[in-house]
């Protein structure tokens, strides 16, 4: 389904340049739910601009059912490919009620002169939107900079899902709620993956998700990866386990760092 | 006194459909296209020669004159969009090419339209019956229709995308919708719009001149900020209803500005420096309201 083959990608000012994605190979079949870990600039959330398409890597290809769409811009692959990033602003329109968001997430190609919102649309948003639990159902035509971070990334979740994607693509996407928020927001992925058997990319820090979430798990460094686990492997891995390989790496870093400076 | 409120309200009908352009790019793209300065006298410029050089039919050469503008709006998003100039910058770009342009399409500075078959003409045939109210009567009709043909857009999924190209950017994009194709047709209709009120402007005040657009931007914005700090709306309808609300208002001011600011020595000449004067304190006393009130509002 979503295929990455020798993916790198290289920033550069002037002298300088930085080696952000240092070939990057990974098949993900449908219904595949992978869990992305690693440090702050392990390259993580520039694998994921390479797959909805804000950035042309410097080298490989990205393919998605068979369609190689290296260099497509990324409004194109929008309809294929949801993204969830971190901060709850977003992924909504701030000035725009939650029910025009929601027709803005619905159709992601040949939108039409037609009015937008019809009452068969408001319905269907709400009833999308009653799942939630949140009465959001019941504010419809509210903007959607008057809800809570929760609240607009929970809409934001139900947004993803109206427009029925191949891949999905959540970079954090609870990191920014409180714990309670985050919880409600991971379960209603999870279950939504679930039922639609995408393809998922996720990218965490918090390590007992990583585990607990998903079939399949890899650990980046350095723009490489570092750590591939799968099925039962992943299962039975403790958070401990994790942590440690984790770390490890970073004290072979910082040991290499040292002597470096030495 | 009837006469002069009269006059007050047909100028600001006219200059209203040009304040519905300047808040397309303004208040939906977010975008502070300089462009209108040049466009409107682009639509005053088209509108004019066609029916004084062809003899064209005065409607056709308004029609015209839309289709103008929106080539001048085009161009400048095409500046920003594929070539990647600022925004700011590319508007001031098309405004002074469009310059030269307009004296291309006008031969020479002025026209004058005193012999002319001009719209205001047909329109006091036509609407005879009501004698020195056609005029409003038609303005009225010509703002109202652009205003309802835009509110009925915006809420189209095309309208949508428009509006939310510039509230949320990478959302949008996201969402699917190429922002660069958007910021280029949100110009056009703007400088569309702005161009064809430059032509009912010609028409209405019989002549062209070549300096007549400048400042359409900032009295487009007076009547936009204007508007919308007296309809505090994020509704569509309400918000173009705003803005044509805010364009009476400004330009009922100047008349009395015009007729009775003698007093204080105020001249004609003065109007764009009082104009200006007026859109920064609009502009600066949000800003100061919410740091006095720590209120936190959106963009």
């Amino acid at each position: 389904m979503l295929e990455l083959k020798g993916i790198r990608q290289v920033f550069r000012s002037g002298q300088d340049q930085v080696v952000a994605l240092d070939g990057i190979d990974l098949l993900l079949d449908r219904g595949d739910f992978l869990t992305i870990i690693g440090s702050n600039g392990a390259g993580k959330s520039t694998l994921l601009d390479v797959i909805a398409g804000v950035l042309v890597p410097t080298a490989g290809r990205v393919l998605v059912g068979g369609l190689d769409l290296t260099a497509t811009p990324a409004w194109r692959r929008a309809r294929r490919i949801g993204r969830i990033v971190q901060n709850p602003l977003s992924g909504t329109a701030p000035t725009m009620t939650i029910a025009e968001n929601m027709a803005l997430a619905m159709k992601r190609s040949g939108r039409s002169f037609f009015p937008a919102l019809t009452k068969r649309r408001r319905r269907q948003f709400a009833l999308a939107l009653s799942t939630l639990g949140m009465g959001l159902e019941h504010r419809l035509d509210v903007p959607a900079f008057l809800l809570s971070g929760g609240e607009r990334q929970a809409l934001t979740v139900t947004m993803a899902t109206l427009a029925k994607p191949d891949i999905l693509l959540l970079d954090e996407h609870t990191a920014a709620l409180d714990p309670a928020n985050g919880k409600l927001i991971a379960d209603l992925t999870e279950a939504h993956v679930k039922r639609t058997r995408l393809v998922t990319l996720a990218v965490t820090h918090n390590m007992e998700q990583a585990i607990h979430l998903g079939n399949r798990l890899i650990m980046m460094h350095q723009g490489a990866i570092v750590l591939s686990l799968e099925g039962e492997e992943k299962s039975k891995t403790s958070v401990g386990q994790l942590v440690e390989l984790f770390s490890r790496r970073h004290i072979v870093d910082d040991a290499l760092l040292l002597e470096a400076a030495s | 006194m009837v006469a002069l409120l009269m006059h007050a309200a047909e100028q600001g009908l006219v200059f209203g459909i040009a304040a519905l352009g300047v808040f397309i790019s303004y208040r939906i793209l977010r975008f502070p296209d300089l462009t209108v300065d040049g466009s409107f006298v682009t639509g005053a410029a088209i509108a004019s020669s066609l029916i004084v050089v062809q003899g064209l039919d005065p409607a056709l050469a308004l029609a015209l004159a839309f289709a103008a503008g929106c080539l001048a709006g085009m161009l400048t998003g095409f500046l920003h969009t594929r070539l990647g100039i600022t925004d700011l910058l590319a508007g001031v770009l098309s405004m002074i090419m469009l310059y030269s342009i307009n004296l291309r399409i006008m031969g020479k500075p002025t026209i004058s339209l005193l012999r002319a078959e001009t719209i205001t003409n047909v329109i006091s045939r036509i609407l005879a019956p009501v004698g020195s109210a056609a005029i409003l009567v038609f303005l009225a009709g010509v703002a109202l229709v652009v205003k309802l043909l835009l509110d009925l857009f915006l809420k189209t999924e095309v309208g949508l995308a428009l509006r939310a190209t510039g509230d949320n950017e990478a959302m949008i994009t996201a969402q699917g919708v190429n922002t660069k194709t958007m910021k280029v047709a949100g110009l056009a209709l703007s400088n569309g719009l702005v161009a064809l009120s430059g032509g009912l402007v010609a028409h209405y005040s019989g002549f062209v001149d070549i300096g007549m657009g400048i400042g359409t931007i900032v009295t487009g914005l007076a009547a936009v900020i204007l508007g919308g700090s007296l309809i505090r709306s994020r509704r569509a309808g309400w918000m173009t209803a705003s803005v044509l609300l805010g364009s009476l208002i400004y330009r009922t001011a100047v008349m009395f500005a015009l007729r009775y600011g003698y007093a204080i020595g105020f001249q004609a000449s003065d109007l764009k420096l009082v104009t200006s004067l007026l859109v920064i304190v609009a502009l600066v006393i949000p800003t100061f309201r919410d740091r006095f009130l720590q209120r936190r509002r959106p963009c």
